[in-house]
């Protein structure tokens, strides 16, 4: 390699690392200005010119921003969305996915064909007469209602069946000469092949079930039933100018996804590329 | 013979059974709801949930409400500003995280990190951030912006917000569809004395158009139905609401707020309407570019 090719190799390398530097500042700012915003007094939050350490790490913020929102509640509530939602969507796709990928059945091309229906269709269209269905119900302010447009997932299915499709059919005959009923094959030998996709499907549903908005807010009213995302918009109201409480209470709803996600970044990132681009 | 029939029997037994909590829940959470959703916008909504047949009258009105045009054109213009930036900025990234650095897994973290953030909580900073009197933006840049409030930036405001929020997400799809690219593939236009900006026009792009394309229809079908974000920031007391307002954010305040339903659900039917001709487009364009010949 001569020497003006190698000069401009380095000039690449260089120009690379400066370009995915500036733009990870870019990216992280917005996040440390909340947690040092969420440390400040409101007067400093308002200085001028800006201040940018706060005075002191005062957690006074945080106690306000506990006391007007039922934190616990809301943890407890987003919890109990993202594990129904993924224990349904887990459950019945992949029920629903290898019978569609691996079962003779009556109507299974026009059952697909809701299936597919289902993943065309944007699903706010779904929202008015769902929540009319629960208010008929009694069921609204409940976790019930929370989980209840995630009971099952076409997403799911179709991804599922995607799966099941990889693998060969020799493995469930070999399960048959065995003496496995279908159930059996796919309990104790098909499902347990299909644990990366079922990783994925998992992170996938608790990430969007946890961002998701206006359902929540739609079905949930009452404050102690709320997710973490739509109880942060009733601060939102609550506090139109103090800032630094709004920081604090933002900090404290995005905190445990951004854990679990530092504990789990290989998988949910490669779970997302793997469900990628619903 | 026998025992294959009975095995044939036993399939559709148990392929009926397991499909059977995924139909059943499908027709009564999807199917049942969007026909209930068509039928609404052809209603007058009554008190306690009850309609009212009454033909068209909810579009007739729709067509003639300057709100919803203004609330159409919004979105439509949100989808012009975010989509092609958006995607733009992400193929960077994937490309540049494609290359052999140090550091590579953890770029690609930070880059991802919005995405495990509630859109509610990003709304948050972000509007903090564009404050007009105190924001950090106009502070530093020593100028009275007003982000979030002048009708001419608030727009613009929500799409940086959006494309910030999208980027890693894009850029991880992409990357996944670039490690795909076979390595020899650029070995032989090295040879050949290809330059780099060549070897992508060439070989890059069209190698990676397939999802490309998945993630354009994903884009534009996420801008069109955009709410959480322009309902976090700009509240109803925002003088430039107006200006803001997504057909998205329009439905939930006629549904939720007025209480107006069958209005409500001819909006929807709308965005609906604008998705699928939007999408069909896209169907017919790829043709033009996209390569599925890998």
């Amino acid at each position: 390699m001569n020497t003006s090719m190698k000069s401009s190799k380095r000039l690449t390398t260089t120009l690379t690392y400066v370009v995915l530097i500036l733009g990870s500042i870019l990216m992280i700012f917005p996040f440390v200005w909340m947690l040092l915003t969420s440390f400040k007094t409101q007067a400093e939050s308002m200085a001028i010119p800006p201040q940018i350490l706060p005075s002191s790490w005062a957690l006074d913020n945080f106690t306000t921003a506990l006391a007007s929102l039922p934190f616990l509640n809301l943890y407890v509530n987003t919890g109990l969305l993202i594990v129904f939602r993924v224990l349904c969507a887990v459950i019945f796709s992949s029920m629903a996915g290898y019978a569609f990928a691996k079962l003779q059945f009556p109507c299974k091309n026009l059952l697909f064909g809701i299936v597919l229906v289902q993943m065309m269709l944007p699903s706010q269209i779904f929202i008015t007469p769902q929540y009319l269905m629960l208010a008929r119900l009694g069921l609204t302010n409940t976790i019930f209602a929370l989980v209840f447009p995630g009971l099952v997932s076409a997403f799911g299915t179709f991804f599922l069946r995607q799966t099941y499709l990889g693998i060969p059919n020799e493995i469930a005959e070999a399960a048959y000469l065995d003496g496995c009923n279908k159930w059996q094959t796919f309990t104790k030998v098909m499902f347990p092949l299909t644990g990366s996709s079922c990783a994925a499907l998992a992170i996938f549903t608790a990430v969007f079930a946890y961002s998701d908005l206006m359902w929540p807010l739609i079905c949930n009213t009452d404050l102690n039933m709320m997710t973490l995302s739509a109880g942060l918009s009733t601060l939102n109201g609550q506090y139109t100018t103090n800032f630094p409480v709004l920081m604090a209470g933002s900090f404290l709803a995005m905190i445990p996804m951004v854990i679990l996600y530092l504990l789990f970044q290989k998988q949910f990132i490669q779970g997302i590329a793997m469900t990628g681009g619903k | 013979m026998q025992k294959t029939s009975k095995l044939a029997r036993d399939g559709a037994k148990w392929g009926l059974i397991m499909v059977a909590p995924t139909i059943i829940g499908l027709l009564v959470l999807n199917i049942y709801p969007f026909i209930d959703a068509i039928r609404m916008s052809f209603s007058k909504s009554l008190p306690f949930g009850m309609f009212e047949f009454e033909g068209i009258d909810n579009y007739v009105e729709m067509f003639q409400n300057a709100e919803f045009w203004k609330a159409t054109w919004n979105t439509i213009l949100f989808c012009i500003l975010t989509v092609p930036v958006g995607i733009f900025l992400a193929l960077l990234v994937a490309v540049l995280l494609n290359s052999k650095i140090r550091g590579r897994t953890t770029f690609r973290a930070i880059f991802f990190l919005p995405m495990v953030v509630a859109p509610a909580a990003v709304a948050m900073v972000w509007k903090w951030i564009f404050n007009t009197q105190y924001g950090i933006i106009n502070s530093v840049f020593g100028v009275n912006v007003g982000w979030l409030t002048d009708s001419r930036f608030v727009l613009f405001s929500c799409a940086i917000v959006q494309i910030w929020s999208n980027i890693g997400y894009d850029a991880v799809l992409l990357l996944a569809g670039l490690q795909n690219v076979s390595a020899t593939l650029y070995e032989a236009a090295d040879l050949d004395g290809a330059s780099k900006v060549k070897q992508f026009f060439s070989i890059t792009l069209p190698m990676v158009s397939p999802t490309l394309f998945v993630v354009m229809i994903m884009r534009l079908m996420s801008s069109l139905k955009v709410f959480d974000l322009i309902y976090m920031m700009v509240d109803d007391a925002n003088p430039a609401l107006n200006d803001a307002q997504s057909l998205m954010s329009l439905f939930y305040r006629q549904s939720f707020i007025a209480g107006d339903k069958g209005y409500a659900s001819a909006i929807v039917v709308w965005t609906v309407l604008l998705i699928g001709v939007v999408t069909i487009f896209q169907f017919w364009g790829q043709k033009k570019w996209v390569n599925y010949e890998v």
